[in-house]
């Protein structure tokens, strides 16, 4: 299964769903620009899932939501391209990303109990989210169901009619997926989905995700925080830092060989995998620079271990192995 | 208590149930809302058959007769040109739910419009509507009525479209507020990130979202409606006469108040109590709509 996995930067990108390139968002305040996202790359391979890790605030929404085309209108894209099945996103009219939005790229979002509508049925909801399909009420109905019982809803005849405050949170972030998936996408975006869930619920989306997956034969986007989940689903993963993405590889590569001081720190900050019983969690010294005036150079500099003369040049985007690439100055000696 | 598990036991049992079924049963078993629901009842049903069970046409002068105390010939007895105040008094009803129905409506159907496009459009288009909306409240009803009656002349359609432009901005502001919170909920965002186009989030996802406090505010509109019309009319600046009204009624009956009080008393009981009634459904269908009531 690993073996597909070892194919360069290149060759990666002939195969991708997605490919966002030297995407760069400003958002507009009142004290002043924020850069929230600096050249940043990301890639999607079809039919693999890709992780997007980082920090609160490091701009992992704004990724996604510039890829969706959904930014607040403060937003502004300074540069870059999303590419799209060979289409790129910012080129398009809104009624072209709409017709995109839902029946191609489809999101599930991260909170469950603020993601449906709380006023109407899950029925009404289900049913009008085909609306692309000219189809029979009793038929987009039927479909419907048969979404739900894919997602593992117990008794979907009947629940159907309930009100989304009538189910738990597991269940209704079975719901918001069973909704994303209706037209059968080929890219699912899913910001934080377990987030707002316990453990065991946690669990169980995801191995619903991984076993959709292979049912869709799509590509997922799979945002999160959590290290050890993405090691669990994904193929590949890109971690985030201060809106750049300072380095992506396979799963095997970040987590074996991390290469980007931030990835090193953010492993050893993971309380999954802290060996030895102490009494203080470890964490990252500093704090996250402020994205309205930034230094020069390289973002992690203020808190990297490893700082050195050349860090206050923006570090390029080196490769330390075939598809495994760092945005980090001590890659270039080696 | 115990009513409530009755209640929650048709859900569990797995029984669809409508949210308007819900509510409306809620209404009935509240003393207040039950009150409400029989005034407005009665007002409503006396008003659409005011042909059929009026003793007498209500236009019809019988001079000879006029003045009458009450009797069982004449329930309310008969004013100065000896017509049967019973009579004008339902008709002046059929008056009152049209104005309170079309204007209400109207002014609903204005409301949502406008708050839907302020809530949801760019913001200088909010700032525009908001300014518009704004400057229609600072001015004072009567003067309002007052001028637009001097240039109309007073008639029906004036009193209508005096009360649906004095009361668009109520609806308007409370559409335009809830759209504002909904329209960065993360539901909303999750029906455009699945493609849905601006109409179909604000049809189907924002109104249903909305109905809720507006049916409360149109409920207490209705008694404020019925207080203007016949308040013009009353004044001689809305309904023309003869055509029965509350407010016609209550103006003819005003002359001979020292002598004949039972004309004010007739026209001025049904506002009292059609007022009550709204007030009463309107207050109960709040306590019902609000989900801070409603979880507990």
């Amino acid at each position: 299964m690993y073996s597909t996995r070892g194919c360069g930067g290149t060759e990666a990108a002939l195969d991708a769903l997605l490919e966002v390139r030297g995407l760069s968002v400003d958002f507009h305040t009142p004290r002043g620009r924020v850069h929230a996202l600096r050249n940043v790359d990301l890639s999607v391979p079809r039919g693999e899932i890709v992780g997007l890790v980082g920090e609160s605030g490091c701009g992992k929404t704004t990724l996604i939501s510039a890829v969706m085309q959904l930014l607040a209108d403060n937003a502004e894209i300074r540069a870059g391209e999303i590419t799209f099945d060979g289409r790129d996103l910012l080129q398009l009219g809104e009624g072209e990303l709409r017709s995109l939005r839902g029946d191609r790229i489809a999101m599930v979002f991260q909170d469950p109990m603020s993601a449906l509508n709380p006023v109407l049925p899950i029925a009404t909801q289900a049913i009008d989210i085909q609306y692309r399909e000219r189809l029979g009420k009793a038929e987009k109905r039927r479909r419907a169901i048969d979404m739900l019982r894919r997602v593992g809803i117990p008794d979907p005849e009947r629940r159907i009619d309930r009100y989304p405050h009538e189910f738990s949170g597991g269940m209704r972030q079975r719901i918001c997926i069973a909704l994303a998936l209706s037209a059968g996408p080929d890219l699912l975006i899913a910001d934080e989905p377990t987030t707002a869930l316990d453990v065991t619920l946690e669990a169980q989306i995801i191995a619903l995700l991984r076993a959709l997956k292979d049912e869709m034969r799509g590509s997922i986007l799979f945002v999160s925080h959590h290290l050890g989940l993405v090691a669990e689903l994904c193929d590949r993963v890109s971690v985030m830092y201060a809106g750049e993405v300072v380095e992506s590889g396979t799963v095997r590569d970040i987590f074996h060989r991390p290469q980007h001081p931030y990835t090193q720190a953010l492993l050893l900050c993971d309380p999954a995998r802290i060996e030895e019983a102490t009494r203080e969690l470890p964490t990252i010294e500093g704090e996250v620079p402020s994205l309205i005036d930034l230094a020069r150079g390289c973002v992690f500099r203020p808190r990297c271990s490893k700082a050195f003369a050349r860090c206050t040049v923006s570090p390029p985007l080196y490769q330390a192995a075939p598809g495994h690439v760092a945005r980090c100055h001590l890659l270039s000696h080696g | 208590m115990s009513a409530q598990t009755s209640e929650l036991a048709p859900a569990l049992a797995g029984e669809p149930r409508t949210a308007l079924a819900d509510a409306l049963r809620r209404v009935v078993r509240d003393p207040l809302g039950a009150l409400g629901s029989a005034l407005v009842l009665v007002f409503v049903l006396s008003a659409v058959l005011a042909p059929w069970i009026a003793p007498y046409e209500p236009n019809a002068i019988d001079v000879p007769g006029r003045l009458q105390g009450p009797s069982l010939a004449h329930w309310l007895g008969t004013d100065n040109l000896g017509r049967d105040v019973f009579s004008r008094v339902l008709f002046g009803g059929r008056i009152a739910l049209t104005v309170a129905l079309t204007a209400v409506g109207l002014s609903l159907a204005a409301g949502i419009l406008l708050g839907l496009i302020a809530g949801y459009g760019p913001r200088w288009l909010d700032n525009l509507l908001l300014l518009l909306l704004d400057s229609v409240r600072a001015f004072p009803v009567v003067m309002f009525a007052l001028a637009v009656i001097t240039v109309v002349g007073p008639s029906l359609q004036t009193v209508i479209l005096v009360v649906v432009v004095t009361s668009i901005p109520a609806y308007a502001r409370i559409v335009r507020t809830q759209t504002l919170s909904l329209r960065h909920t993360e539901f909303i965002l999750a029906e455009r990130a699945l493609g849905a186009g601006v109409p179909r989030i604000l049809l189907v996802h924002i109104l249903p979202n909305v109905i809720g406090p507006l049916l409360i505010l149109a409920s207490m509109e209705i008694p404020v409606v019925i207080t203007i019309e016949a308040g013009l009319s009353f004044l001689g600046l809305g309904v023309r006469p003869p055509t029965p009204s509350w407010g016609n009624i209550l103006s003819d009956g005003y002359a001979f108040i020292r002598n004949t009080p039972w004309l004010v008393i007739a026209g001025g009981i049904p506002v009292v109590l059609t007022t009550l009634g709204f007030t009463f459904l309107g207050e109960t269908l709040r306590d019902v709509f609000d989900p801070r009531l409603r979880r507990d």
